[in-house]
């Protein structure tokens, strides 16, 4: 291997590793807050790229139908549930908040789909698009069994991922979608080196973006809430946080991460709608290196895994994934020598 | 236990009544039943759903042959080959069809062809099958053989004089049989392969594999894919900036894949059947009349106009069924076991029928009925197939 195919399998690895950034911050964030590990969050990516593609085709995009759906499903069990509990007067604030709002996001993209958009309104459209979609899902099945075991919240994520590729398959058809270029041409960084702009977007915006993730719950109080409510869940609510509010926050942001994942791939891969699982699964083997808790770990753990898997398909193609998921295994190792186990997992253990 | 016997025996007598009858009957008009398995979802449902088009086609085309009414039951199995081996023995057992017709994807096809010798129901398939002996008796498929395939591909490369070749394929069986076959023709006509790189279909990045493929300099580069995940690898070497010949297989013509490709496919080589050029085909060729009423009963039925080469295969399944309906003795009643055996050897007496996709000759022994006149190569120039002389 000479230095050149090195540089460029690094510059290829760093683009898979933005990716497995932003997914493993996600996955991280949603399981410290709620205790969900969020299996559906490539395929929520996936609804993202392939939104986009639709858009960018002139089509009108599906997705609108399904989060027309799910908030009249979840408008619907919430009402019920209210006059269960004989709290009739709050159902016009639960409409407002799982009924309209949700279709609000909606709206843009109903008006303009079909005509020919600008790159930036058409991305904008698909985020937005996306963003209702798993604070509504989790709403609608991990807001009722919020205090279940942790296996049984994760089989909930495991069909939750099966339903939306199947969603996705029924909506977007079994093809490909490529989506436009978000930038075209190349930087020369080193002589005779050359990066495409579009891996350098990747880079930047997911460097940008796990900063301002920093940021967020460094300095801003509802960081400081989510990171609360991780910690310790009854405490924060002593405190006066609302987990079930913070849970609703924390999926929101996932939503949010997995439409820019799935912005930020699909000009550079072939989106199906089944590319989901084998994202996120990858961007969990990064959040396993992190513990599923640590930030930066997990930020090295995406670096590590995106590098290895560029560096794997140069080596031996079709052992690729092997090789990957064989980094589970040392992962586990270590994390299991240097841990010690709290009190709160034995307390779960006994249940 | 007593009631049993009586009820065997009557079942007995009232049949042997019924097979009586129908001989003494002159020849009535009969079904025959076509059980139709294929991929409608999951992974391959992108070959799948064409197929169905293409049965869809084919009974808009021949809905009746010599007095027999020709019916196809239609079944998804889900891109999942132990599915289609439930379907097939569904179909048998329960609707007693005279003849199976399916499924995309090789694994999916064998279990088929297994299932048809068992039943001793004959297997119509559009998928390349590997038979020997006697398992070969009962199936036979309208795909070209990868050894038909990929001599189109080596001969075009003597004729450009390419001495060297790079080989970019799925991690599959797919890739490896195109791999294998690749080879063997190269190796006959003294083209060295260099490289062998895979993937798989799910794969977001085949950048690794492009650059040592490149690293091996090799004059032309051919890949053993099909669908839009196919596309992958040009993508790649046209973002590297290869500049050397580009050939594919007959997996990756479909409209999806040049939607997918883009510029970095122009000048792709592949070889494929006729029907896919249909229109500049020379007027003396086999394919050109039937390939135009393909279309016409496509479109009837479909609403548009067929793009792809798969639901081809599928409407050559229907032409081979119908020409060998035609020819069974009208004397044999379908839904009988006689009745499958003579549609079987009628299948294998298929002799220079004009399809789609060539020309198709059954012989006992092998599934392949094609010659060389179901490979042509075409060019991709500015997103549309065009032959070459």
């Amino acid at each position: 291997m000479s230095w050149d195919i090195a540089l460029i399998l690094s510059a290829d690895g760093m683009a898979g590793a933005a990716i497995y950034l932003l997914a493993g911050l996600g996955l991280v964030l949603v399981f410290s807050v709620t205790r969900v590990i969020f299996v559906p969050f490539g395929d929520v990516a996936v609804f993202a790229a392939l939104t986009l593609a639709f858009l960018e085709a002139g089509r009108w995009p599906p997705t609108i139908a399904m989060i027309a759906i799910l908030a009249a499903v979840t408008v619907a069990r919430e009402c019920v549930a209210l006059l269960q509990a004989g709290r009739a007067n709050r159902i016009p604030r639960a409409i407002l908040g799982w009924g309209v709002l949700p279709l609000l996001a909606c709206l843009p993209a109903q008006l303009l789909a079909g005509h020919a958009l600008p790159p930036l309104v058409a991305i904008a459209l698909s985020l937005l698009l996306v963003l209702p979609i798993v604070p509504l899902m989790a709403r609608l099945v991990f807001h009722p069994i919020a205090h279940a075991s942790t296996l049984v919240l994760l089989v909930a994520a495991l069909v939750l991922h099966f339903l939306l590729s199947g969603l996705g398959l029924l909506f977007f058809g079994p093809e490909g979608f490529r989506t436009q270029p978000l930038l075209r041409g190349a930087v020369e960084l080193l002589p005779g080196f050359l990066v495409s702009a579009q891996i350098l977007l990747m880079v930047g915006a997911a460097a940008v973006l796990a900063g301002l993730f920093f940021l967020a719950f460094e300095r801003t109080l509802i960081g400081k809430a989510l990171r609360a409510t991780a910690v310790n869940r009854v405490g924060a609510q002593l405190v006066g946080i609302r987990p079930e509010w913070t849970a609703t926050l924390t999926y929101c942001a996932a939503s949010l991460l997995a439409g820019i994942v799935g912005i930020l791939i699909a000009p550079s891969t072939t989106m199906y709608y089944d590319s989901g699982l084998i994202i996120g699964l990858k961007a969990f083997v990064a959040a396993i290196i992190g513990g599923l808790s640590s930030y930066p770990l997990t930020a090295l753990g995406a670096l590590a895994v995106g590098m290895l898997e560029s560096f794997a398909s140069f080596w031996n193609g079709a052992m690729k994934d092997v090789i990957v998921f064989s980094l589970l295994i040392p992962a586990l190792i270590l994390r299991s020598h240097f841990s010690h186990h709290s009190e709160d997992d034995i307390e779960e253990e006994e249940f | 236990m007593k009631h049993q016997r009586i009820k065997s025996l009557l079942l007995g007598a009232s049949a042997a009544l019924a097979l009586t009858l129908a001989q003494a009957l002159p020849a009535a008009a009969g079904t025959v039943k076509i059980g139709f398995t294929t991929p409608l979802s999951g992974p391959i449902a992108s070959q799948g759903v064409p197929f169905a088009k293409g049965m869809a086609a084919g009974h808009e085309y021949a809905p009746e042959v010599a007095g027999h009414t020709l019916e196809f039951i239609q079944l998804d199995d889900a891109s999942n080959p132990s599915q289609s081996a439930r379907n097939a023995r569904k179909l048998i057992d329960e609707d007693q069809v005279d003849v199976l017709v399916g499924t995309g994807g090789v694994p999916g096809a064998m279990a088929l062809a297994s299932i048809a010798f068992e039943a001793q129901v004959p297997l119509v398939s559009f998928t390349p099958l590997f038979l020997k002996g006697e398992k070969a008796e009962w199936s036979v498929t309208t795909a070209q053989p990868a050894s038909l395939i990929l001599d189109a591909v080596v001969d075009d490369m003597v004729a450009a004089g390419i001495k060297t070749v790079g080989y970019i394929g799925f991690s599959d069986s797919w890739g490896d049989l195109a791999y294998a076959t690749l080879k063997a023709a190269a190796d006959r006509a003294g083209i060295a392969v260099v490289a062998d790189e895979r993937y798989a279909r799910s794969d977001t990045s085949v950048t690794g594999q492009a650059l040592k493929v490149m690293a091996a300099r090799p004059d032309a580069v051919v890949t053993g894919t099909a669908g839009t995940p196919g596309a992958l690898p040009y993508i790649a070497l046209a973002d590297r900036g290869y500049q050397g010949a580009i050939y594919g297989t007959h997996g990756i013509i479909n409209p999806d894949f040049i939607r997918v490709a883009g510029a970095s496919a122009e000048g792709l080589l592949a070889p494929t059947g006729p029907v896919v050029v249909a229109d500049q085909l020379p007027d003396d060729h086999p394919s050109k009349a039937i390939a135009a009423e393909f279309a016409a009963a496509y479109e009837a039925v479909n609403g548009e106009a067929p793009k792809d080469a798969f639901s081809a295969y599928a409407f050559d399944v229907w032409k081979v069924i119908a020409d060998a309906v035609a020819r069974v003795d009208p004397a044999i009643e379908p839904g009988t076991p006689a009745y499958r055996v003579a549609l079987r050897d009628a299948i294998f007496q298929t002799t220079d029928l004009a399809v789609t996709h060539g020309v198709l000759t059954f012989k006992p022994g092998s599934p392949y009925g094609a010659d060389d006149r179901a490979a042509v190569m075409v060019r991709l120039e500015g997103g549309n197939w065009v032959l070459k002389k």
